[in-house]
């Protein structure tokens, strides 16, 4: 109980982490995990502060998360898949133009 | 005795202790001894004798085997990435051991007055008078058996050879297949137990001796569950991502020594664990007549259902031969599937009729 | 005794995080976002949330890594795929400790720690997946019903984009 700032703050860190990797790698499947990483970072918190309150609604909505995420796997990585066969390459700074 | 540690005494973690070696030595020992087995029952199907020359009738071969697979030559090829070549046998090992500590394999041994359910992730509550297991038991089991993949997936891409990633991506491919069905099937289970603990799911089917075991309510539940999860070890006739005659041994051809082992003691013992399960969800677990009584007969009928389902695994491989890949696909995702999403449908509908 | 575990669990997940962003070859920050998800699913645990935990490990860890591996293996991405691994290091860095103080300023600051009202931990712990499973089909339907057309959509889209020919 009396932890929840430290789950808070483990939460930060976790979410800056993901920040730091979106902004500065190259690779787009890496990027895409650094978005799993911050989601991840908010489930985190949902669940602390759902425990914290005694309700759940902080864990229903961590259930939607993961679903929105899977669901964003699944197109991300065809998009990823659909661009590699046009370009031989997923580094971001290739994407460059909007029809190939 | 009544020394505290963290609220609970001294002999809860002396039980846990000796539970947790005693069935950890089990699984070691039933995989080792599954190897022989197989061999033995597929040589005497096939009017053949089998291992024959170490021991009486070839009893020592296992550990003939481990030893001379302990002193070969351990070789990294020189192109692979190392790091997930190395820990590639350790994660398919762990999950297919650390799987059996939720599943129950008897009832409740009393020492010195204090009751141990024999269930590894277990304890008895002696204020409110029941066991209390893992609530979530059967997810965990789902959730470690998908990570079974990585193990496969990582050895075949880091061996950095075409035969390993064919291996690998075949496997991969059916595990996430076939686990999306095993995982529907037993979601009709749930609808009847109406719990997600394997106790409880246990002693629900303890009435009537063996006529309220869950393959007479479920029989296509289970046979959807047994099939499917013979898909994710990778048993024939699913065998494809070591199919020897194809693609020499799959995701471990470039594997060799206690790597390779840990991969074949990972098989075996996924082997026992899916058995367990099967025998744990459909098939009563440890009950059996008299197995209130007689603690000590829970354990015994629990191993000889287990037993049982390993050799009718085995017997599967000595009949079947193997499927091709694109059948393989077809089979998974436009049979099984559709079928288990029906049997929900059905257990629903029957049990909304029964109920009202 | 907590507080420890919680430390040791926190150093190891914010140490894989930082492998996740460290690691030039893309599997090996798959591998340690995995480590990162356990080291979740075990907060998950001792938040009491074990219905949580099981589905973290069940979809992130042995689904959405599993489609990211697999993407990984079949592009067959090496670390000289990407010229450069990295760029705006300094740019990025600034604006992730601009969040990460931003962040814990207002959590220091806040009043979220002060205890709430009369909490029923032990009704919480007894029959959670019920509690959850009850709640999410009265509460929260229409939210689960829309969850299922999106499951859908990504579905066909998904299909739609990696397939060459239809």
């Amino acid at each position: 109980m009396e932890n929840l700032n430290g789950y808070l703050i483990v939460s930060a860190i976790l979410f800056s982490i993901g920040t730091i990797g979106v902004l500065t790698r190259k690779n787009a499947i890496v990027i895409f995990m650094c978005v799993e990483l911050m989601l991840n970072a908010v489930n985190l918190t949902f669940v602390a502060l759902s425990r914290h309150l005694g309700n759940l609604d902080g864990q229903v909505f961590v259930f939607f998360v993961m679903t929105v995420a899977a669901a964003e796997a699944a197109v991300g990585l065809a998009l990823m898949i659909a661009f590699y066969n046009n370009r031989e390459t997923i580094d971001v700074t290739d994407m460059n133009s909007l029809k190939w | 005795m009544d020394t505290m540690i963290l609220g609970l005494p001294m002999i809860y973690y002396v039980a846990m202790i000796t539970k947790v070696l005693v069935a950890f030595i089990f699984v070691l020992l039933t995989v080792a001894y599954a190897t022989y087995a197989e061999r033995k029952i597929i040589g005497h199907m096939q009017v053949r004798l089998g291992p024959m020359r170490t021991g009486w009738h070839g009893l020592l071969q296992p550990i003939a085997d481990g030893v001379k697979l302990f002193f070969k030559e351990e070789i990294i090829p020189s192109s692979s990435s190392r790091f997930a070549f190395i820990i590639a046998p350790l994660i398919a090992l762990i999950p297919a051991f650390i799987t059996f500590a939720v599943i129950p394999f008897g009832g409740v041994m009393e020492v010195a007055g204090y009751k141990i359910p024999l269930q590894i992730a277990g304890y008895y509550d002696t204020v409110a008078g029941r066991i209390f297991d893992v609530n979530v038991g059967m997810l965990y089991i789902l959730a470690m058996s998908s990570l079974g993949v990585y193990g496969i997936v990582l050895a075949g891409w880091s061996s950095n050879s075409k035969y390993s990633l064919l291996g690998g991506l075949r496997a991969s491919a059916q595990m996430i297949s076939y686990e999306l069905s095993a995982g529907l099937a037993v979601v009709s289970v749930f609808m009847l137990s109406g719990t997600l603990s394997l106790h409880e799911i246990v002693m629900q089917q303890s009435a009537f001796n063996g006529m309220n075991w869950y393959i007479f309510k479920q029989p296509l539940a289970f046979f959807l569950f047994f099939v499917c999860s013979l898909a994710e070890i990778n048993r024939t006739p699913f065998d494809l991502p070591e199919a020897e005659s194809e693609l020499v041994s799959g995701f471990c051809t470039e594997y060799s020594s206690m790597k390779y082992a840990m991969f074949f003691m990972a098989e075996y013992a996924n082997m026992v664990t899916v058995c367990a399960l099967s025998a744990t969800l459909f098939l009563g677990g440890w009950q059996g007549p008299f197995a209130d009584t007689f603690t000590i007969l829970g354990p015994l009928y629990f191993i000889a259902k287990l037993y049982f389902l390993m050799f009718v695994c085995i017997w599967i491989r000595a009949t079947l031969p193997r499927y091709r890949y694109d059948q393989l696909m077809y089979l998974g995702w436009k049979v099984l599937l559709p079928v288990s999403l029906l049997n929900i449908v059905v257990t629903g509908l029957v049990g909304y009729f029964i109920s009202h | 005794m907590e507080t420890l575990f919680f430390l040791i669990v926190s150093i190891v997940a914010i140490a894989s995080a930082v492998m996740v962003i460290a690691c030039r070859n893309p599997i090996n920050s798959a591998l340690s976002l995995i480590l990162t998800f356990f080291c979740l699913a075990t907060y998950y645990v001792m938040l009491d949330a074990p219905f949580l935990a099981a589905v973290q490990v069940m979809v992130y860890a042995g689904a959405i890594m599993v489609l990211i591996v697999f993407t990984i293996m079949l592009l067959n991405i090496r670390i000289d795929a990407t010229r450069r691994h990295s760029h705006m290091i300094f740019f990025g860095s600034i604006v992730g400790f601009a969040t990460l103080f931003n962040t814990v300023y207002i959590v220091m600051k806040s009043r979220a720690a002060t205890p709430a009202t009369t909490v029923n931990v032990e009704a919480l712990k007894a029959g959670h997946t019920e509690l959850i499973g009850r709640e999410m089909f009265t509460n929260f339907l229409l939210p689960f019903e829309i969850t299922s057309i999106l499951l859908l959509v990504a579905i066909v889209g998904a299909v739609v984009i990696a397939k060459k020919k239809i």
